[in-house]
Order: C-alpha cells, then sequence, then structure tokens
C-alpha cells in the first residue's frame, strides 16, 4: 500500500511537470507581453501551439537520418527523467535516488548532446553554428554547474536533492557567503541553459545571433512539437531546482498524507509564478548580448562558482 | 597448472605466433592465422584473469624463471593489480584481433604488421606479470619496441617516419628514467626483486626522487603532459587496431607501472605526491581535449583524447594518494576505484572508437573529417557503434563514462577533510578542472561525430562508401554493449576491483551490488547514489511511449522535402560547418590563451578585386616551450663536441690524462 502511494506520487510528479511546463512558458510570455504594454497571447496559447504541431504532419529533409527523427524523442525524454527526480513539491520521492543533482545535469548534458547532433544532422549551415554556439556555451555553463554542486554538497553533505533541500530548510544552514555567491552564478547558467535573454533569444528567428532555434531550424510537426515540450520542461526544471534548494519552504516531506502535499502543491504553484514572473522581469529589462559577451557572461559565473567553492574548501562557516 | 603457468603459456604461444608471422609472412592465409590465434590466445588470458579477479582475494601465485640476471632469474607474480590489467589488456586484444581478422585484409603490408601484434600484446602481458626491476624493465622495453615497429609499419609515409622517431626518443627516455627509478628502489645491494623493495625502508628523499624519475618514466608512456607529444603523432600512424590496442591498452600498461610503485613498492605515500600527480592530471586533461577539439584528423583527435582520459585517471590516483596518505582509507578506496574504473571504461570506448576511424578509413580512404559526412546514411552500423562511444567517452548517462567519472567527483568532495591547505585549494581548482574537460569532451565528439557522421558528403570519397565487414561491426558492436553494460551496472565493475582497493590501500568501498535496485553508493553516509539501470530504463520507457503515442493518437505522416535552411538552402555541400569552423568559438573563448591563437581577416574593401582570406595562427606552447629549446641545446652541444673528434693524438692523450685527474679529484674529495 505504501509502495503503491509512493509510486503515485512519483507517476504524479511526472505527470505534472509535462503538463505544467507549457503554463510557464505561457506566462513568462503574458507577463513579458504585459511588461511591454501588449495584449499578449493567452496563457494556454503553448497547449495549442504543441496540439498543432503534433497533429500536422512531419516535414524532413530529404538526407536527413534516423538520428533526426529519433533525436526528439529521446531529448524529450531525458529531460523528463532528470525533471521527475527533482523536488518540486515533495522531497524523497520514490525514484528521487536514482539520479543525483550531478546526474541530473549530465542528463540534460546527454539531451544537449543529442539536440547539438540533430542540429548537424541536415547539413546546413544554420544548424551548425547553433550546434557550434550551443557547443560553446555549454562547455561554460558545465563547469560552472558542477562547482555549484561542489559548493551545495559541501554545505549539505551530498549531492542528493532530496537531502539537500531537506538540509537548505532546517535552520542550521544560517547566512553563508558562499551559498549567496552560488545562487547567483546558478541563475546566469540557469539563464544560458534556457536560451534566455541575455544568451540567447527564444523568440527569434532569422538572426545570426540565435543558438537553440537555429539548432531545431529543420524541425517541423510531432519532432518540432517534442522540442518544445522538452525546452519548456527544461525552464521548468531549472527553476524548481532553484526553488527547492533555495527556498525550499513547504516542500513535503516522504509518507506525510495528502495534506502535506496538497500544501506543498500550491506553495509550488506559488514559487514557480513568482520564478516566472521575475524571468520575464529580467528579460523585459536587459538587452540581448552579441554571441562573444556570453563567454564573458559565463565566465564570470564559472569564476563566482570557483569562488564559492573555494571558500566552502577553506572554511566550513562561510 | 596454476592461472599464473596459464597466462606464461599464453605469452610463450603469442611469441611464437609473431615467429610464425615472420615465416609466412607473404603467405595470404597469414592474415586470418595470426590474428585467429591472437583472438584465441587473449581470449583465454582474458577468461583466466577475469576468473583469477573473481574467485581468489588473497591468493597471488609466483613463478620463478631460469632467465634473465643469472643471481636473480625472472619472477612473474599474479596478483589482484595483475589480474585486472590483465583482464583489460587481454580483452583489448580479444576485440583488437577480431577487428584484425577484417580490417588486415585491407593491410598493404601485412609482413610489417603480423609478426609485431602478437609480440605487442605478448610484451603488454609480460610487463604485468613482472615481478622484479629486471624482468619489469625488458618486457617494457619489449613492448615499446614491438609498438614503435607497429607505428614505422606505413614507413613510407614522413609523417609517420618523424613520428617513430620522436617515439623512439621518448620511449627511451621514458625507460632511462625507470631504469633510474629501479635502480634507487633496489639500493645498493641491488635487490630488484618486488618483494625485497616492497620489504626495504625507503628514505622520503630517495621516495619522493623515484616519484619524480616514476612519473617521467611512466608518464611519458602514458601521455603526461608535458611529456605527451610524441602520442598524438604515434598513435595514429599504426594500423587502427594498433591505434586500439596503444591508447586503450598501452597506456594503461604505463599506468599500471606507476600504480605498481606509488601504491605497492613505494611504501607510505608522502601528502605532497598527491599534489604534483593531481596538478598534471588536471593539466593534462586540460590541454589534452582542448588540443583534441582544434584537431581535424579523426584518428589524431582520439589520441589527444586518451591524453585527457589519461589526466582524467591520474587526477583520481593523486586523489587516491592524498588521502592514503592522509588515512582516510575509505575516500581513498574511492578514489581509487574511479581511477581503476576509468582504465576500463577508456579501455572499452577508445577501442570502439579507434575501430569506428578504422572503418571510417577503409571505407572512404580519409582520416580528415573535413573530407568526410555523410556516413550515416551508408555505414549505419559504424555509425551507431561510433554513437555509442562518443556518447561514452563525453561522460553522459547511461554510458559507462560517466559512472566512473561521477564516482571521481563523489571522491573530490570527500577533500574538505584533507588537512594540507595545498591540497584544500588544489582539489576544487582540479575539479573544476575535470568539469570543464569533461564539457569540452562532449563538445569534442559532437564535432567528431557529427562533422564524420552527419550532414553531406564534403567529397566524393565520402559519398561512395559501404559498410565494412563483419568482424569488424563485431568487434565493435561488443564494445558498445559493454560500453552500455557497464554504465547501467557499475556496481559489477566497483566490486570486482574491490580485491585490487583492498589490496593496495588497505579499504575497500561497500559492496555495491547488495544496495537494492542496483544503485551504486559510494559512501553510506552521503547517501548521494546513482542508478544507471533505471535510468537507463526510465529513458528508453518513456521515450518509447511518448512515440507510440504520438504516432497511435497525433500523426505519423512524415514528408521528404528540401532542406528549409531558412528558405535559402545553398546547394553546395562544402557550405556546411566544417571541423574547424566548428570549434572556432571554443578556439576563441579557451585557445587565446592555451595556445596563442591569432585570427587574422582580410577583407578587401568594395570594388578591389583580390580575394578574402582568413588565417588562423596556432602553437602548440609545449612543444615551442620545452621541446624546441631543448633540442637546439642538444644540437649546440653536439656541434661543440663534434670538434672533439679531429684533435691530434697528444690531445687526445692529455684529454684522457685530464680525465683520470679529474675523478681522482672527485674520488679524494667524496671519501
Amino acid at each position: 500500500m505504501v509502495l503503491i502511494s509512493a509510486l503515485f506520487v512519483q507517476a504524479f510528479q511526472m505527470a505534472l511537470v509535462v503538463l505544467l511546463a507549457p503554463l510557464l512558458t505561457g506566462l513568462i510570455r503574458k507577463v513579458k507581453a504585459r511588461l511591454l504594454r501588449r495584449q499578449g497571447p493567452s496563457l494556454i496559447q503553448p497547449y495549442r501551439d504543441l496540439l498543432r504541431l503534433l497533429r500536422k504532419e512531419a516535414v524532413v529533409a530529404e538526407n536527413a537520418s534516423w538520428l533526426f527523427r529519433v533525436a526528439p524523442y529521446l531529448i524529450f525524454a531525458t529531460t523528463w527523467v532528470a525533471a521527475a527526480v527533482i523536488p518540486t513539491f515533495a522531497t524523497g520521492l520514490i525514484f528521487s535516488w536514482t539520479a543525483d543533482l550531478i546526474a541530473i545535469v549530465a542528463l540534460l548534458g546527454s539531451a544537449r548532446f543529442l539536440l547539438a547532433l540533430a542540429g548537424m544532422d541536415v547539413g546546413t549551415s544554420f544548424g551548425g553554428i547553433g550546434s557550434s554556439r550551443e557547443a560553446m556555451i555549454a562547455t561554460l555553463a558545465e563547469p560552472s554547474m558542477l562547482l555549484i554542486i561542489f559548493t551545495l554538497a559541501l554545505v549539505a553533505g551530498s549531492t542528493q536533492l532530496s537531502t539537500i533541500a531537506g538540509f537548505m530548510s532546517s535552520p542550521e544552514v544560517g547566512l553563508r557567503v558562499s551559498l549567496a555567491i552560488a545562487l547567483v552564478a546558478l541563475v546566469m547558467v540557469a539563464i544560458a541553459e534556457n536560451a534566455r535573454i541575455p544568451v540567447d533569444n527564444p523568440a527569434t528567428h532569422l538572426e545570426l545571433t540565435m543558438v537553440h532555434e537555429a539548432m531545431v531550424l529543420e524541425y517541423s510537426g510531432r519532432h518540432l512539437a517534442m522540442i518544445e515540450l522538452a525546452a519548456s520542461l527544461k525552464l521548468l526544471l531549472y527553476i524548481s531546482l532553484i526553488v527547492c534548494i533555495f527556498v525550499p519552504w513547504k516542500l513535503a516531506a516522504p509518507e506525510t498524507g495528502p495534506t502535506a502535499y496538497l500544501a506543498g502543491l500550491v506553495v509550488y504553484l506559488t514559487k514557480l509564478i513568482v520564478g516566472g514572473a521575475l524571468l520575464a522581469l529580467f528579460e523585459t529589462s536587459i538587452a540581448k548580448m552579441r554571441v562573444f559577451r556570453v563567454p564573458e557572461f559565463l565566465g564570470a559565473a564559472l569564476m563566482l562558482a570557483l569562488l564559492a567553492t573555494l571558500l566552502r574548501f577553506v572554511s566550513r562557516s562561510l | 597448472m596454476t592461472s599464473l603457468s596459464v597466462i606464461l603459456s599464453c605469452i610463450v604461444m603469442f611469441l611464437v605466433t609473431g615467429g610464425l608471422g615472420i615465416l609466412m609472412s607473404r603467405s595470404h592465409r597469414a592474415t586470418p592465422a595470426i590474428y585467429g590465434l591472437s583472438l584465441l590466445l587473449s581470449a583465454i588470458a582474458f577468461v583466466i584473469s577475469l576468473m583469477h579477479l573473481a574467485t581468489s582475494f588473497v591468493d597471488a601465485p609466483t613463478v620463478i624463471l631460469p632467465i634473465g640476471l643469472p643471481w636473480l632469474g625472472a619472477h612473474f607474480r599474479l596478483d589482484a593489480l595483475s589480474a585486472f590489467f590483465l583482464l583489460v589488456a587481454n580483452l583489448g586484444g580479444t576485440l583488437a584481433s577480431l577487428y584484425g581478422l577484417g580490417y588486415g585484409r585491407h593491410e598493404h603490408a601485412p609482413h610489417r604488421v603480423l609478426p609485431f601484434f602478437p609480440a605487442f600484446i605478448a610484451g603488454m602481458n609480460l610487463v604485468l606479470l613482472a615481478d622484479d626491476a629486471f624482468t619489469f624493465l625488458i618486457s617494457w622495453e619489449f613492448m615499446s619496441l614491438a609498438s614503435w615497429a607497429l607505428v614505422m609499419s606505413h614507413h613510407r609515409d614522413a609523417g609517420n617516419r618523424r613520428a617513430g622517431y620522436l617515439y623512439i626518443v621518448m620511449a627511451s627516455f621514458g625507460t632511462l628514467a625507470l631504469l633510474l627509478a629501479f635502480g634507487l628502489l633496489a639500493g645498493p645491494e641491488g635487490a630488484y626483486g618486488f618483494a625485497a623493495i616492497r620489504a626495504a625502508e625507503h628514505a622520503p628523499l630517495t621516495a619522493g626522487l623515484v616519484l619524480i624519475l616514476l612519473l617521467l618514466g611512466a608518464g611519458s608512456k602514458a601521455g603526461l603532459v608535458p611529456l605527451h607529444v610524441w602520442l598524438p603523432l604515434a598513435h595514429p600512424a599504426a594500423p587502427s587496431h594498433v591505434s586500439a590496442l596503444m591508447s586503450g591498452v598501452m597506456t594503461k600498461i604505463a599506468i599500471y607501472g606507476f600504480i605498481r610503485v606509488t601504491f605497492d613498492l613505494l611504501g607510505a605515500p608522502m601528502w605532497w605526491w598527491g599534489l604534483v600527480v593531481l596538478l598534471l592530471g588536471g593539466a593534462t586533461a586540460a590541454l589534452g581535449i582542448l588540443h583534441a577539439l582544434m584537431e581535424r584528423d579523426l584518428k589524431r583527435l582520439l589520441a589527444y583524447s586518451t591524453i585527457e582520459n589519461i589526466g582524467v585517471i591520474f587526477v583520481s590516483l593523486g586523489l587516491a594518494l592524498a588521502f592514503k596518505a592522509n588515512g582516510m582509507g575509505l575516500a581513498s578506496a574511492l578514489a581509487l576505484t574511479a581511477a581503476l574504473f576509468h582504465i576500463f571504461n577508456h579501455s572499452l570506448f577508445k577501442s570502439l572508437l579507434f575501430f569506428g576511424a578504422g572503418a571510417v578509413l577503409t571505407a572512404t580512404g580519409e582520416r580528415d573529417m573535413e573530407k568526410l559526412g555523410g556516413l550515416i546514411h551508408r555505414m549505419p552500423v559504424t555509425s551507431f557503434t561510433f554513437l555509442v562511444g562518443c556518447v561514452a567517452i563525453s561522460a553522459l548517462p547511461p554510458f559507462n563514462g560517466f559512472a566512473s567519472e561521477w564516482l571521481a567527483f563523489q571522491a573530490i568532495l570527500q577533500s574538505p577533510n584533507l588537512p594540507q591547505w595545498a591540497l584544500t585549494i588544489a582539489v576544487p581548482a582540479v575539479g573544476g578542472l575535470l568539469a570543464l574537460s569533461a564539457a569540452l569532451a562532449a563538445a569534442c565528439f559532437i564535432k567528431a561525430f557529427g562533422i564524420t557522421f552527419l550532414g553531406r558528403p564534403r567529397t566524393p570519397a565520402a559519398s561512395d562508401v559501404s559498410e565494412v565487414d563483419r568482424f569488424s561491426l563485431g568487434a565493435m558492436g561488443v564494445l558498445a554493449g559493454l560500453c552500455l553494460l557497464a554504465g547501467i551496472l557499475p556496481g559489477i565493475v566497483i566490486d570486482g576491483v574491490a580485491s585490487v582497493v583492498l589490496s593496495l590501500v588497505g579499504d575497500r568501498m561497500p559492496v555495491q551490488m547488495d544496495i537494492p535496485w542496483l544503485s551504486i553508493v559510494p559512501i553510506a553516509e552521503s547517501r548521494s547514489s546513482y542508478n544507471g539501470l533505471l535510468v537507463f530504463l526510465f529513458i528508453a520507457f518513456s521515450a518509447s511511449a511518448t512515440i507510440y503515442i504520438v504516432h497511435r493518437y497525433a500523426s505519423r505522416t512524415l514528408r521528404r522535402s528540401a532542406a528549409w535552411d531558412c528558405g535559402f538552402p545553398e546547394g553546395s555541400p562544402l557550405t556546411q560547418y566544417t571541423a574547424g569552423s566548428f570549434a572556432q568559438p571554443v578556439r576563441r573563448v579557451f585557445g587565446t590563451l592555451a595556445m596563442r591563437v591569432r585570427e587574422r581577416v582580410d577583407m578587401p574593401a568594395p570594388g578591389d578585386l583580390r580575394p578574402a582570406t582568413f588565417s588562423v595562427e596556432q602553437h602548440d606552447l609545449v612543444w615551442e616551450g620545452l621541446y624546441v629549446p631543448i633540442a637546439g641545446a642538444v644540437g649546440f652541444a653536439a656541434e661543440k663536441l663534434n670538434r672533439l673528434q679531429f684533435l691530434s693524438i697528444r690531445r687526445y692523450l692529455s684529454l684522457v690524462f685530464l680525465a683520470l685527474v679529474f675523478l681522482l679529484l672527485v674520488l679524494a674529495l667524496w671519501s
């Protein structure tokens, strides 16, 4: 019985992240539009887009290989598995020990690996430019992320996300310089990883500055739908990751019963709305930077993360 | 018959096979016969070493043969460490022989390869079994010379001759350093047996000197920066299955030598050993992969990536030494397990990738990625297995490369408890370098696979190809399967090397196969866990469920059409991204510092008719900063000493007299 309810909660989380992800994207678009004094599309527009894309036929370039057609599903599945083990409304889900934070980041790395390959499959110059820039961004973002994980793991004594969240909500955390620096670095990495302004523009087309959109340029129909859904899911994942580590309030402990889960869920939704709105606010208040400014931006994140880790290594109290 | 004598007989048979290779080298049946015999012998040695590793934990049989130094004889011993490396070496040997059965048929000078191939495997096995310094050095040199002969098998190419020359110089230098190291270890009495060395007390100064010499000797064979320069030239020059053996296995033999001396013979380590090894490893990893990323020759890219992986292994070894020096047995066991696991993994995926590169070479005749492209359509099996190798070497789940890097990161997280401040500062920095090289490796292998196998064919050589023979495909398929297996069931490997780790650091990781759901949990208290099997099953299940649902309920129609490319598709395949252009952003970010890259764009003004040009200038700082000056100094000294050859008899006699006086003076002052 305990096992069945635990499995149910895990399945609920998996369904929840997939169902919420387009809504979060819609919310961010809506808030951005309102900040620019536009009406903006409706909140559920991403769902409509996805459904429409799913129903259309897929147009595939003549020399596209099997990799091009399989990659969207694998990218989606990998991102989904990564999102399923992040504590959203509850910690200690039954499969949460499948992957720790390092493995979650590596799973996203697998998805990126496939996406970059898919971008090169057709053999167009746009695909190549997207893949090569994505690779460049990843070479800076991934080490920053790992150093942030080092910092968190040294504070909490584990790389397991549920353990970290549990430790961060306990009173012994206190205020630490290293955690503040790690938060800044993590936000910078999250912006770059999700191809948001100022690193990349999710709304652009036909520009030489685009990265993510250039890789998926050849995709259409259901393949494009899977990639769009995976991108929304990744954004949700990163916001969930940040809130579960740095504002772990009201996360339901394992096997606490429906009321705690419900409270956790409501608080989680509120956190997502606030996080999305903050992202929209940040994006409207800053301009997109040139591609070769991105290494400086991410280099700063890397240095901050290294500083945070060094502080942790040198002193236990910082 | 004990397992040791079986393996020794296999080695003798390998040498006989090599002799057979000389006798029947001109026969057309030589290729299948030699590779078939090598396959059989390495398979036997593999099974024996696997059984030895799995069954006997303390049993270390020894044999003394009456050859070699008259008062010493040749000592051989099979303990857990040797058994593990024998397993790696003979697994590589088995699959390289299998691959050679097909690949060797395209060899235009088989008589230059066939005698040396079994001899090379025999040499590697001998190094692993040697139990005295003399046998060890003889075997080591035999292994070097056999592999040198294989590097020189296509000696008509000037590049290969240069590679062979550089290799033999570096190999001799490495053996010289090892000779001095063992001389110091054996002491003035000349106790060359490993048992005697193990029992002796070594002064800290001697031990430190031995470590430095060992880093020079074993490090130059393994490809440690700055002694790596020969490796990216020599490994690709050999036939591809030999490249796989050199990169996948021979570098591991060098690491075996390092582990044997530092963890086994040299006594208790000091903390600064760990620091030196750690820093060298970090530098090697980062520099190796940066060079790999800039490379456009597929096999040379793989060779540079070997240097990176050697760096990763040395980082783990350095951590293990540092932990061991501070009496942190469990952490040391974790770091050493990570190193051994990565050694096993790298032998798998690097062999796989070199086999893949060999298949591409057979099919197209090209190693230059910028002349390839689109091979995925015509070489489906090769490209799939190569893709598996690329994902595995990029340390991505659910494959094996990730499992061992994950263990290395867990070991790094144990290091804040180290008491020395130099280590506490160096470890996170090296951890950052490790993470950086993992990310760069992913970029590098996106490039390797994307440029070679995806896109459109860039030259006719790449468009007119067919899949390679079944033997090659079989060898690559087995390796790809092993990469996945070791990735989803890492617990088996961790428990498999536990006896090795226990014998070297006196502690071991917790038994992993008892943990529910086959997760791996390196340190019980931290509760950090990873479950490759479930990750793999979840990805497989959710991907297939999604595919089923989308195809069943949404749409399944597919239309082929011309590429979209933002509305302006360009017909020529030369407009695709190339290896150079793919690496350009990374080159701009990291290359300006690490390789002093300068890019020059010459864009004529409108109306000017001269062509626009773009040139890149790139330096190998290690080569220019270290080797060119040394070569210059040697040349200069030789030039000066050359005069001594043209003296009169009087001057020679006075020179002899002066030397005698000088030596007597030294002797007088010394005592």
